[in-house]
């Protein structure tokens, strides 16, 4: 098969290969080991297979790329319609990157009905990609909703003590939310006459929407409900630490390293991309308590005993940054944010590893439990202070870049946003260090925890790639930024245009 | 040919050949009990009913061909009558391949039970192609005596007589109430035949002894169908009677009385309909969700979840026709895939004596018969209306066509009664995967025929809610035919289908 050939099916494939191996694992017999390596097989060849899309991607492009459009459904409308662009490619690349880490780092910690916690580890893999490939409402709906069903499982059934009421949190908090944004879907369906994400912005701008004047508003708001919860912004961000305290730890770390970004993809690209005016007017609210969840969300990560709760409101932290630097309507702001997104997925992804590898070991997530680890453990407190450093954006790691684009942006925005942001970075030194400290340093308090063994070569296995990514996204940041940044000016155009009428009138 | 014909030509029994074979092989089987061993009649009954439905099923496919009136503009073949046959045929035939397993292990009688399955097929076919009020009384009376049979067939069982009696009984009370409309149209219009009652309900004056029969009638016809404030007996009955029975009752009688209902309304273009149907739909659909909420048994929990669903499939009939028949159609069938397939669960897991049916029972079963319950799920997500499920795209067009029509009121409620039900079908999923099994259930190999049934629904599920283009198509061509006639075809015959 040609390139040519390729680039119309590649989203195809890489969003299905999954979906396709799970079917095919209801047919393995119950064999763990066969189905661990069925399940690695699977998602590393969808890993391979998307790392066509950075390959052949045209940096000169604005728009969308690799594209299918087939029609699907003839009433309604709805069409079979796939594309990337600089955001959604490299989110793609996240979710297949860290897909095969989770089979890794579930490969001894899942004991109990392997068959079905690989199944709906894969069938979330397709889902995730789903979400940021599609281009068409529709679709996007279906994949955003479905991504509720295995998460609320992978919770619910292979999750801690409190697992059940931690799933039904959950999956209620975002369904509920979800509503909202169906409601804007249909109302945009009823006066488009299609779900085609490329013809309702082209309906939008060129004003042939009737009544969107005063509708506008209400579905900003419906789109950005369901995406804030998603992220999840400061009022709203109650059901994530709960979930990911129970989450087995593949699924807190697609949960913190993917699905969270999908609230803030989706701020990109629908709140931003069909509604410019009304993000414009509702940015500053929208700032503030995106300030004040990376405060918040620092400040209660600081006084958490338990690790994972720790790591959890420190995404709230750190998604914060990516919603000011979405906000911001700055390009340094926008490609900052796209980076936090990505940087985030790495290394919060690996914090919930390091951290599930500890409750093999000791079923526990207490602090207080610990210290001293670094002795029996040397290469794990190793792994461990490197993401530390690397989350809380130590120059040349990952996390640098991205808060500093984002701090750029927001000074560019408002000198206020920049300073009050840049404080955050200060906490999120504070927490991760001084967890790091009780953790790994002093003496050896208890007695189990001075012969824990060591990592072994599966978990290693699990790290290094996140390990080395990390490095490499902080050293060459711009392999990602360059094909960031057309999208990034492509989404700004309309700003442009409404900053340009605010200084006129 | 003329409409007055003194004998019956071939083509007429070409468009009752449906039915003809399954009152042949329904009492083929019926004959053939006592002659055949009692260890083996079960299985080779059953499966010469399933030989039957699906000979009707292709007798449905072959009478396609052959559209238009016979026995003196009884019947009427279309597209929508057979659209209805094959549907109801289908169900018949899954119903059959599910009661395999329940007849061995609940030890009944098969030649009675597979034959009345198959004769009241017959009454819910004839339902959907009639076009003569006369006939339609007489197939509904063959479609309901054998349920009420068949609803005590559990003799065993105190609940399963006492389900029968007070199903037969509230029955027959409905039944009295459609033939009195039925005496009432003919009065009014001075014509048991649709045709002619179309032209006399469409004209300027419309007798108001009509609007009295249409009432009546419609009381009769929401009984059979469940939609409140018709819907008392629903519970108990389906907690009584056989659970493949409630799958089978709960879907194709439903559909076939839908279909009766498309055309009193549509096609003879009832008037004042649109009050009737708005109060009894949102009844219906906030009486089921919040009753369905506390239950514990889950044959009572479906039971309840039936009246909200046709509370949903009723808001169809108060729109416009030219969307509202269609919606109305595909809604019959993804209901029927899903719900049928539902109760084919149920009653596989209900085991001996339906002793495992409460919510309960059900914990647990994600461990131990992942199979069961994922499929289960997929049904629950269906009757939810979770998209890529026939489900979604059922609530889908019939919500749609109530807006098209301004019924935002309407829409609103089955909205939040979508969600309120959300939380009542979410509970067994939570209940099944998420909840430690307190007792040990035994769990049943799935046997082939159960699977065959259970893949058949899944598949068509699925398949609605992948591809609905082409069912949806095929339901909005049949529409065309059931349109009220404007004012044309004044002779008795009207063999011109209106385009």
């Amino acid at each position: 098969m040609s390139t040519t050939d390729l680039n119309s099916w590649i989203l195809t494939l890489v969003t299905f290969i999954p979906l396709g191996g799970a079917v095919l694992l209801i047919f393995v017999p119950r064999r763990d080991r066969d189905i661990r390596v069925f399940a690695l097989v699977t998602s590393l060849l969808a890993f391979i297979l998307s790392l066509h899309l950075p390959a052949h991607f045209e940096h000169s492009q604005t728009g969308f790329q690799f594209e299918i459009d087939q029609p699907w459904i003839a009433s309604p409308n709805i069409h079979y319609h796939m594309g990337v662009d600089g955001f959604s490619m490299w989110l793609v690349l996240l979710t297949t990157f860290l897909s095969p880490l989770c089979v890794l780092i579930s490969w001894h910690s899942v004991r109990d009905r392997v068959k079905e916690f690989f199944i709906l580890l894969l069938i979330m893999q397709t889902t995730l990609i789903g979400v940021f490939t599609s281009l068409d409402l529709f679709l996007f709906y279906f994949f955003w909703e479905a991504t509720l069903i295995p998460m609320a499982l992978l919770i619910g059934v292979f999750g801690h003590a409190r697992r059940v009421y931690a799933a039904v949190k959950f999956f209620l908090y975002t369904m509920i939310a979800s509503v909202f944004m169906l409601a804007a879907i249909l109302w945009l369906y009823a006066k488009v006459g299609s779900f085609d994400l490329i013809a309702v912005e082209d309906a939008i701008r060129k004003g042939q929407v009737s009544g969107f004047g005063t509708a506008a508003p209400w579905l900003f708001l419906g789109f950005f409900v369901a995406f804030a919860v998603k992220v999840p912004l400061f009022p709203v961000h109650t059901w994530l630490p709960d979930a990911h305290v129970e989450a087995p730890t593949a699924g807190s770390v697609l949960l913190a390293g993917v699905l969270l970004k999908m609230g803030t993809y989706g701020m990109l690209r629908f709140n931003l991309g069909l509604f410019p005016e009304q993000s414009y007017a509702n940015r500053s609210w929208i700032v503030a308590l995106a300030l004040v969840g990376i405060i918040y969300g620092a400040l209660v990560a600081m006084v958490q005993p338990n690790m994972k709760k720790l790591i959890a409101y420190s995404s709230i932290s750190h998604l914060g940054f990516v919603v000011l630097g979405i906000f911001s309507f700055t390009s340094s702001g926008l490609n900052g944010a796209m980076f936090v997104m990505l940087a985030h997925g790495v290394s919060t992804g690996a914090l919930f590893m390091l951290a599930g590898i500890i409750h093999e070991r000791r079923h526990t997530y207490e602090i207080r439990e610990f210290g001293g680890l670094a002795k029996p453990m040397p290469t794990y407190a190793a792994f461990f202070l490197f993401i530390v450093l690397s989350s809380l954006g130590l120059p040349l790691l990952n996390g640098f870049v991205g808060e500093f684009l984002v701090l750029a942006g927001a000074f560019r925005a408002q000198a206020v946003y920049g300073i009050v942001g840049a404080s955050g970075v200060i906490w999120s030194a504070c927490y991760l260090l001084w967890m790091y400290q009780r953790v790994f340093f002093g003496k050896v308090t208890s007695e189990i925890n001075s012969n824990l063994p060591d990592l072994g070569g599966v978990e290693r296995a699990a790290l290094w790639p996140a390990a080395a990514m990390a490095l490499v996204m902080g050293v060459a940041p711009l392999i990602w930024l360059s094909s960031i940044a057309p999208a990034v000016e492509n989404t700004l155009v309309p700003f442009a245009r409404t900053v340009a009428n605010v200084v006129k009138q | 040919m003329s409409s007055v014909e003194a004998i019956p030509q071939t083509a007429d029994y070409v468009r009752i050949l449906p039915e003809l074979v399954l009152s042949l092989f329904g009492i083929v089987v019926m004959m053939l009990e006592p002659l055949i061993d009692e260890r083996r009649n079960q299985q080779a009954l059953g499966t010469l009913s399933l030989i039957g439905s699906v000979a009707a099923i292709l007798a449905s496919l072959y009478q396609a061909a052959y559209p238009g009136f016979a026995f003196w503009n009884m019947v009427k073949v279309s597209n929508f009558s057979v659209f209805f046959h094959v549907l109801v045929t289908t169900v018949a035939a899954i119903v059959i391949l599910t009661s395999y397993e329940y007849m061995s292990v609940e030890r009944i009688r098969a030649g009675e039970y597979y034959s009345l399955i198959l004769l009241g097929t017959v009454g819910m076919c004839l339902m959907s192609s009639a076009v003569e009020l006369v006939l339609i009384f007489i197939a509904l009376e063959i479609s309901s005596i054998s349920t009420y049979i068949l609803v005590g067939f559990r003799r065993g069982e105190a609940a399963s007589s006492e389900s029968s009696l007070k199903y037969f009984l509230l029955g027959s009370f409905a039944t009295a109430f459609f033939l009195y409309g039925i005496a009432i149209i003919f009065g009014a219009s001075g014509s048991t035949n649709f045709d002619k009652i179309s032209q006399v309900l469409s004209s300027e004056h419309v007798p108001a002894l009509a609007y009295v029969g249409i009432a009546l009638m419609f009381i009769g016809l929401a009984f059979k169908v469940a939609a409140a404030p018709f819907h008392i007996w629903t519970p108990d009955v389906y907690e009584g009677a056989p659970a493949p029975i409630v799958g089978f009752m709960s879907t194709a009688p439903k559909a076939a009385v839908f279909a009766v209902l498309l055309r009193i309304l549509f096609e003879a273009n009832a008037p004042g309909r649109m009050w009737l149907i708005w109060v009894s739909a949102a009844l219906s659909m906030c009486l089921g969700n919040i009753a369905a909420l506390v239950q514990t048994n889950i044959k009572r929990l479906l039971a309840y979840s039936s009246i909200a669903h046709a509370g949903y499939l009723l808001i169809a009939f108060a729109t416009a026709p030219e969307v509202g028949i269609s919606a109305a159609m595909f809604y019959a069938a993804a209901y029927a895939a899903m719900n049928v397939g539902a109760f084919a669960v149920v009653s596989h897991f209900a085991n001996a004596g339906e002793r495992y049916v409460t919510l309960d029972d059900y914990a647990g079963l994600g461990r131990r018969s992942p199979t069961l319950a994922s499929t289960l799920t997929i049904f629950l997500l269906s009757l939810i209306g979770i998209p890529v499920t026939g489900g979604f795209f059922a609530k889908f067009y019939v919500f749609s066509a109530a807006l098209r029509a301004n019924l935002v009121g309407l829409t609103i409620i089955a909205i939040i009664n979508s969600a309120i039900a959300a939380y009542y079908y979410l509970r067994i999923i939570v209940v099944m995967y998420m909840r430690e099994e307190r007792e040990e259930v035994p769990i049943m190999h799935i046997p082939l025929a159960l699977g065959a049934a259970l893949v058949i629904s899944l598949a068509a599920t699925i398949y609605l809610g992948i591809l609905p283009g082409r069912l949806l198509g095929y339901a909005q061509r049949a529409a065309t035919e059931v349109l009220p006639s404007q004012g044309a075809s004044t002779s008795g015959t009207a063999f011109a289908l209106p385009k």
